[in-house]
């Protein structure tokens, strides 16, 4: 029998078996149906709190929704109307300066690790992202807040845009690394083979081939950082007014969800709920849309 | 052919600094944490980690309780959520058909990616009025002589912070749960229906005990999303500075300090400090996290798909 000593050594395989036929067959048969039950209420459970959560946000965001959230600025305290013209236009603005922050660094590391790393080195990295990965978001505010704004003696776009570009790095890295290790070792051996340098054969061949996975990682990672308020709170500042510079404080879509979900007014409540809908909008078709390329993506290297 | 030796050699030389740029990056989030809490550091020491007292008109700051809530809302998220979280895994893993639990992972893995703002949002509108007008009551009627459901009833506090945690960090308990089961070989169960055993005993004996050290991992992992977890909490955790047993109290956490004081800290010491507990908040998640993934890797050989 193939045996892993580290799983389960011969003494604990024989006290199981003793174990086991201590109980009656039929203990045993109530028991392995019961579990059946058991674990099928545990995954009905996640679904039905899950899908009571995603309703009440449907149903609350949609119905909060107007043309004027996309097109207006937001209005005085206390009036009510406005929109959130000038956050969604900050948003976009900290994910273009993140992704000058995010994509070199993690792209590049993602090629190196796939293509030269020596196994312990990238193993090393790999580990570094991860965990990097599981550092609180606000952390990363705290140090753009050194780094950027004490500096600059003042909040602004740029360092919520550095905020964010940190945190899109170990991700990008991650992601990219796996497409590009998937593309056949066949493209680059014709290419080796016809005498082309190896970095050539990178820039020219495998990084091409590999494209479509890496912009989807790519938008992945700008999905996650478009949601992210904490690392925001003390760079991007947030603002009531159109920004004309990227030295000064910026409006983005969560940071106003978030203070307009603590102000007393209730047509600000409204707002934050129609902020709300949009932001999951945007992460659900991005993660939606990886999802869907993942899958066709495998079948094609299957069916190859 | 020497010219084209040389110009690999350059591209590799600065490709690589590009990973070796991330080990300095998070080196240097290190030393600039450290470098901006020297004043606090200087001032208060490691007492700085007991002293109960947060008083910054007095330029007085200890983050007891800080970590306590932190503790607190963090275990009580994982003692609710991992139950259920484990055990949806392992349905999904060994016992629901292939294309359900397919879709069952997809739709998890995208709730996964909801902001925590908002979560928050939701807490704020429906969860805290649920807690103040049923559950806390209820809770407060029956195991009222426990001193964890005792005191005033606002809706706020430890307990809607609590569950809230849980519903986030429910996702990845489930996703990396699965991915270690799946990572056991199936030789091993294959071998234990042999000898006759029913479905359950094979999981709980043989995949459950391969897989224990794994599933442990994505239950720290876990642990590390709910100590880092700002808004969401910031929103109903209520942020008052206390350290009592009541559930039912208003709290804070580290993390829901900085989300609130940061940007108003006047003095260099109260920015110092609050940079402190962020340099708390960094360490411990360095750990935790590093713990989470040796345990994870220990089980499925390597790092797990990002995008999968």
């Amino acid at each position: 029998m193939v045996c892993d000593q580290r799983a389960f050594g011969r003494d604990q395989m024989k006290e199981m078996i003793h174990t086991a036929f201590e109980r009656t067959r039929l203990q045993r048969a109530i028991w392995d149906r019961a579990m059946v039950y058991i674990l099928f209420l545990c995954a009905i459970g996640i679904l039905l709190i899950l899908f009571i959560i995603l309703t009440h946000l449907f149903i609350q965001g949609i119905t909060s929704l107007n043309w004027d959230f996309f097109t207006h600025l937001p209005k005085p305290v206390g009036e009510k109307g406005g929109g959130m013209a000038n956050a969604i236009a900050g948003t976009f603005t900290l994910l273009g300066l993140a992704v000058l922050v995010g994509v070199p660094i993690g792209l590049g590391t993602g090629v190196y690790l796939s293509e030269y790393a020596h196994l312990q080195f990238a193993q090393a990295v790999r580990f570094m992202a991860d965990v990097m990965n599981g550092i609180p978001s606000i952390v990363y505010g705290i140090f753009a807040y050194i780094v950027c704004v004490l500096p600059m003696k003042g909040f602004s776009a740029l360092s919520g845009g550095f905020a964010l570009g940190i945190m899109m790095i170990p991700m990008i890295s991650r992601t990219s690394e796996q497409f590009v290790r998937m593309v056949p070792s066949q493209l680059r051996e014709a290419g080796l083979a016809l005498g082309v340098p190896k970095w050539r054969v990178i820039v020219d061949i495998v990084v091409p081939a590999a494209l479509g996975g890496i912009t989807t990682g790519i938008m992945v990672a700008l999905a996650r950082v478009a949601g992210e308020t904490a690392p925001l709170l003390f760079t991007a500042f947030g603002n009531r007014y159109w920004q004309h510079s990227l030295t000064q404080p910026i409006a983005a879509l969560p940071l106003q969800v978030f203070s307009y979900a603590i102000s007393p007014f209730d047509d600000w409540h409204r707002q934050a709920w129609a902020g709300a809908i949009v932001l999951i909008l945007m992460v659900l078709i991005i993660n939606g849309w990886a999802q869907f390329y993942v899958m066709r993506r495998s079948r094609w290297s299957a069916g190859k | 052919m020497s010219r084209q030796d040389t110009s690999d050699i350059v591209f590799r030389r600065i490709l690589a600094v590009f990973p070796i740029s991330i080990l300095i990056l998070v080196a240097g989030i290190f030393f600039q944490l450290v470098n901006a809490s020297l004043p606090s550091l200087n001032k208060f020491g490691i007492g700085f980690l007991f002293t109960r007292v947060w008083d910054p008109v007095a330029e007085n700051f200890g983050a007891l309780p800080f970590i306590f809530g932190t503790c607190v809302t963090s275990l009580v998220a994982l003692l609710l959520a991992v139950p259920i979280g484990v055990g949806t895994a392992i349905y999904l893993a060994e016992y629901a058909p292939p294309k359900v639990s397919k879709a069952i992972s997809i739709l998890v893995d995208l709730l996964a990616a909801i902001p925590s703002v908002i979560y928050g949002l939701w807490g704020i509108f429906v969860l805290v009025p649920c807690m103040r007008n049923s559950v806390q009551p209820f809770l407060g009627k029956y195991l009222g002589f426990l001193p964890f459901f005792q005191g005033p009833n606002y809706g706020v506090g430890f307990l809607a912070a609590s569950i809230i945690l849980a519903i986030i960090i429910v996702p990845f308990i489930i996703s990396v749960s699965r991915e270690v089961i799946l990572a056991v070989p199936s030789v091993y169960k294959e071998s234990t229906y042999a000898l006759g055993t029913t479905r359950w005993e094979a999981t709980a004996d043989i995949v459950l005990s391969y897989g224990r050290v794994g599933i442990l991992g994505a239950v720290i992992l876990a642990l590390g999303r709910a100590i880092g977890e700002t808004m969401a909490v910031t929103m109903i955790i209520g942020n008052n500075v206390v350290i009592t047993p009541s559930l039912f109290s208003p709290g804070y956490t580290l993390a829901s300090v900085l989300a609130n004081e940061f940007a108003e800290a006047a003095t260099n010491l109260y920015l110092s400090a609050l940079i402190e507990i962020g340099l708390v908040l960094f360490l411990v998640s360095i750990i935790v996290n590093i713990l989470a993934r040796l345990l994870i890797w220990s089980v499925t050989k390597g790092p797990l798909d990002v995008i999968k």
